[in-house]
């Protein structure tokens, strides 16, 4: 017998959780990640030089992440790979087994010479995580506005205030945290603003708050937030957005408004308020590039498109494993149960190894959980009544609003593909990333379901996840031939070499951490 | 048939990529009723997949290159005329991005520079704008190329358009003609009368006209076995890497001179030539491919590097910029590399607009103007002979191995179902016309 070669992409929660328990499995693990260090945002630690002498004062689940971290470095069967990219899953010919052989770039990405590897792992675990969901608004690409989640990782990456007169506003939990990092690292937070009204929130979180409870780590932390806020006398507003961000070169003041539960402004309730910098966060896009480039079939949900795995975490694709915010948002406890229950599945694991049950239970939890978020923090259906016909869509291409309505209206360049040529909206660095959900929807409610859903063989449908490169290269990077896989790991489908090296794999019976 | 002779001919032009909303817009124009319908959404497939070339460069003398020609001379007024017929045109033809930037053909081996001086001297005894650079020329024209070049051939006449905004300028112009678009409609099957066909059945109902063009770029190959009379239609893979918007470092269309030979090799594996281009949005568009794989759509990380690899022989400078997209699309060919424009000897009614390989942006104006002249039985603009349904690589019996489902000719088998119901309803019988 020969262990089998787990690739892991993504070493937040999710992936470091998938390659321990895949390596408890037996399994020659490969562990990637973009971040010079393993832990994702949830662990976002700040380099060495900047010597923080209490990271666990910023961190939840400190110790135990600290803990894994040193197994994963030492262990024999494990490879840590950082600042490794992931550009292209290319999938098998049709008759070939196994998942989509995976092409890497190693280095740092603002050096010049990263090498170019190929894996042909036996398995494959997705666990790439989420960026921002933002939405847009009059002002919203003025130096000054941030995603929530760049100014979370300058304060806990780089303990880099963003400002000293702060405001934190959009949708979701995911709000308290990032004030909290802002506090941490010493700026000022003049208030954080959930969009929702206080009755969505309860109605959505409410019923049974004991199985909420049940789910326990995530309420703590909220609660830990929570009382961080009291303890600055930073209020919590419900009800209430920022509508419009002015300012000369840089944010200089924010009007807020009330919102009824459809977000629709609700008339002579605006409010200025100077600000220095504002944080926005209407919640999370799961990174979908790579699932959809392996062929992974996506759930349509409520809260957007996520990944559809089964009970056993695998996709529809053929050894391709998923774990963490692709599949839900639902918290770092549900994506730790989601890679360990990935990797040990993918690893081959005993299926009636004793920690399974409760694994599921806490996958489980987590889908409740995220089905409560995703119902207590929707996006409400009248948000574009916030934007002017020079509102930007776009930041990128700078397309603004107008012109996505004129596309829309142009019924000869209609289909999604032409409207983007004709717009690019969506086509500059970040190709779609930020913009991507935003356009579609706003197509979708100007177009109504106008007949470009079917798409000529061959072609894909048009999708704003379809990113057949999933990292920007340099065209020498691209042109270069690729180097061999690190040791006992094979760049081609054949058997692998490596026997394992010790036997009776055991299933760590608590998720990692 | 069309225009002053009474009734009105209704016509049917199946995909709505760029050859026919060309199609549609010269139909419209001579006074049809034209109805234009696509499977998918208008301009989203072969056409928007492109890079959008017009180019007579990479045409050796004959045929191919009479109709680029033809093509080339009516880009100018057909886009001037598309800019004063409607209120919105003049926004519709700033959004074509028409650059008359002129290509470079740049041999870096002495054969290559040899067989450059060869295929040239042939397009100058046909008249095509033809000039060698020399070093400080070429060093003037594009800076950033490579010095390790041997010969330089600049052919001002060689343009660029952004193709989905092409097609959809035509389209809209057809549209204001009166053509009707009809898209999220697949053409399913044949309805005949005597030998003619009379009506699509198609996934919104039946359509009925007088004449059908199938102009289903790729997938024309499947409409015409569909209506029972299969043509050689193949599709040929390309990919296109696009970069971060740069700084102005390329200024016309630069390609190797090996490009030249892809485009007429028969080779089915993986062939790749640099072509390397900006676009008005700054980023640069790298070609090319070309690779026999049916409609296979994955991306083969191996393609993109030797494309990347030979983008930055021609341009060293290239090395640092990072590429942030690709796609790829598939061109229509026929295994003799010509265009099928016509009527279609099986079946009456049946015209052909297509074949065009990776020319049917440049080449889509001129197929129009001929097709319109052919269905109206008027003056054919150049010799159609060449491009006519009837030669043995469209029907099929030129090679041996056919991707295509169905023997050539027509009759009927699962594939193209004649529908029972056809010869109980009556249709206009349409004059058939035969080219000239």
């Amino acid at each position: 017998m020969t262990a089998r070669h787990v690739l892991v992409v993504g070493a937040g929660p999710a992936g470091l959780a998938a390659a321990r328990s895949a390596l408890a499995a037996g399994a020659e693990v490969v562990l990637v990640d973009s971040a010079e260090e393993m832990g994702g945002q949830y662990h976002r630690v700040p380099p060495a030089a900047f010597g923080a002498a209490h990271p666990e004062r910023l961190q939840h689940h400190w110790a135990p992440f600290t803990r894994l971290r040193r197994e994963l470095r030492a262990h024999p069967r494990c490879t840590w790979w950082p600042e490794t990219a992931v550009w292209a899953l290319e999938p098998r010919d049709p008759g070939e087994q196994g998942p989509p052989r995976v092409h890497l770039l190693h280095g740092p990405a603002d050096g010049s010479g990263r090498t170019r590897h190929v894996l042909a792992p036996d398995a494959l675990v997705l666990a790439p995580g989420a960026h921002d969901r933002v939405l847009p608004f009059p002002g919203w690409e003025l130096p000054g506005v941030f995603t929530a989640g760049a100014a979370q990782a300058l304060a806990k990456g780089e303990r880099i205030a963003v400002g000293e007169r702060v405001l934190v506003a959009g949708s979701g939990p995911f709000l308290l945290p990032v004030a909290g990092s802002l506090l941490e690292a010493g700026a000022g937070v003049r208030a954080v603003l959930e969009a929702n009204p206080a009755r969505t929130l309860a109605r959505g979180w409410g019923s049974r708050p004991w199985q909420l409870a049940a789910h326990l780590g995530k309420t703590g932390e909220l609660r830990d937030y929570a009382g961080q806020l009291l303890r600055h006398r930073v209020p919590y507003r419900t009800g209430r957005a920022v509508v419009e961000a002015r300012g000369t070169g840089r944010v200089e003041e924010v009007v807020t408004a009330r919102l009824r539960p459809d977000w629709s402004v609700v008339p002579g309730s605006s409010r200025t308020l100077a600000v220095d910098a504002l944080c926005v966060s209407h919640g999370f896009s799961p990174q979908l590039e790579l699932p959809v480039a392996a062929g992974c079939a996506l759930l349509p949900s409520p809260a957007g498109e996520f990944v559809r795995v089964d009970g056993e975490q695998r996709t529809s694709a053929e050894g391709v494993w998923a774990a963490g915010e692709i599949t839900g948002i639902a918290g770092a406890p549900a994506a730790r149960a989601e890679g360990a229950l990935a990797g040990w599945y993918a690893a081959g694991g005993d299926r009636t190894a004793r920690a399974l049950p409760r694994l599921h239970q806490v996958r489980d939890q987590g889908r409740d959980f995220a089905a409560r978020l995703a119902r207590a923090h929707p996006i409400g259906a009248a948000w574009p009544g916030w934007l002017r016909p020079d509102t930007l869509v776009c930041r990128c291409e700078e397309t603004d609003y107008a012109a996505l309505c004129a596309a829309a209206r142009e019924e000869s360049g209609a289909a999604a593909r032409t409207a983007r040529l004709a717009t690019r909206a969506g086509l500059g660095p970040c190709q779609a990333r930020i913009c991507g959900p935003t356009v579609g929807e706003l197509r979708a409610r100007l177009r109504g379901s106008a007949p470009d859903a079917r798409d000529a063989e061959g072609l894909a449908a048009p999708s704003s996840h379809r990113r057949p490169l999933a990292q920007p290269l340099r065209l020498g990077e691209l042109a270069r031939a690729p180097a061999p896989p690190p040791p006992g790991h094979r760049a081609d489908g054949g058997p692998g070499s490596v026997p394992p090296r010790d036997p009776g794999p055991e299933l760590p019976d608590d998720p990692a951490p | 048939m069309c225009g002053t002779r009474s009734p009105v001919a209704r016509a049917v032009v199946v995909g709505a990529g760029i050859v026919g909303a060309a199609c549609a817009r010269e139909l419209a124009r001579a006074g049809c009723a034209v109805t234009l319908v696509d499977r998918g959404g208008a301009a989203s497939g072969t056409t928007a997949h492109g890079e959008g070339n017009i180019l007579l460069s990479d045409k050796s003398p004959g045929p191919e290159l009479e109709l680029a020609r033809l093509s080339r001379a009516l880009w100018p007024p057909v886009l001037a005329e598309i800019a004063g017929s409607t209120p919105r045109g003049a926004a519709l033809v700033r959004a074509v991005e028409w650059e008359p930037k002129g290509g470079l053909v740049v041999a870096t081996t002495e054969a290559g520079a040899a067989g450059l001086a060869r295929f040239a001297a042939g397009q100058r005894a046909a008249a095509v704008r033809c000039e060698p650079l020399d070093p400080a020329q070429t060093a003037a024209a594009e800076p950033f190329l490579t010095r390790a070049h041997r010969a330089v051939l600049h052919y001002p006449e060689d343009a660029q358009v952004q193709p989905a905004a092409a097609a959809t300028a035509l389209l809209a112009d057809a549209r204001a003609a009166g053509a009707r678009l009809r898209t999220g409609c697949e053409v399913l099957g044949a309805r005949t009368r005597g030998g003619r066909l009379t009506a699509l059945h198609t996934t919104a109902g039946l359509l009925e006209a007088d004449l059908f063009v199938n102009a289903a770029g790729p997938w024309a190959g499947s409409v015409a076995a569909r209506l029972g009379a299969p043509v050689d239609v193949r599709p040929r893979r390309g990919d296109v890497l696009v970069t971060t918007p740069q700084p102005p470092t390329v200024f016309h269309k630069v390609y190797d001179a090996d490009y030249v030979g892809a485009v007429g090799s028969d080779d089915s594996g993986l062939q790749t030539s640099a072509v390397v281009e900006s676009t008005r949005a700054g980023s640069l568009l790298l070609g090319s491919s070309r690779r026999r794989v049916g409609f296979d759509d994955r991306l083969r990380p191996e393609v993109l590097a030797a494309i990347a690899a030979k983008a930055i022989r021609l341009f060293p400078a290239l090395a640092a910029v990072p590429v942030m997209r690709a796609y790829g699309g598939f061109r229509p060919y026929v295994p003799d590399h010509l265009p099928v424009i016509g009527a279609d000897p099986r079946l009456a009614g049946l015209w052909h607009a297509g074949g065009h390989e990776g020319a049917g942006i440049g080449l889509s104006l001129g197929t129009a103007r001929l097709l319109r002249a052919l269905i109206l039985g008027t003056p054919a603009p150049l010799d159609p002979e060449p491009f006519r349904v009837d030669r043995p690589a469209v029907l099929g019996t030129a090679g041996p191995a056919r991707d295509g489902a169905g023997a050539p000719g027509h009759g009927s088998s699962p594939e193209h179902p004649q529908h029972p119901g056809g010869t109980a309803q009556s249709a206009t019988p349409a004059e058939r016309k035969e080219g000239p």
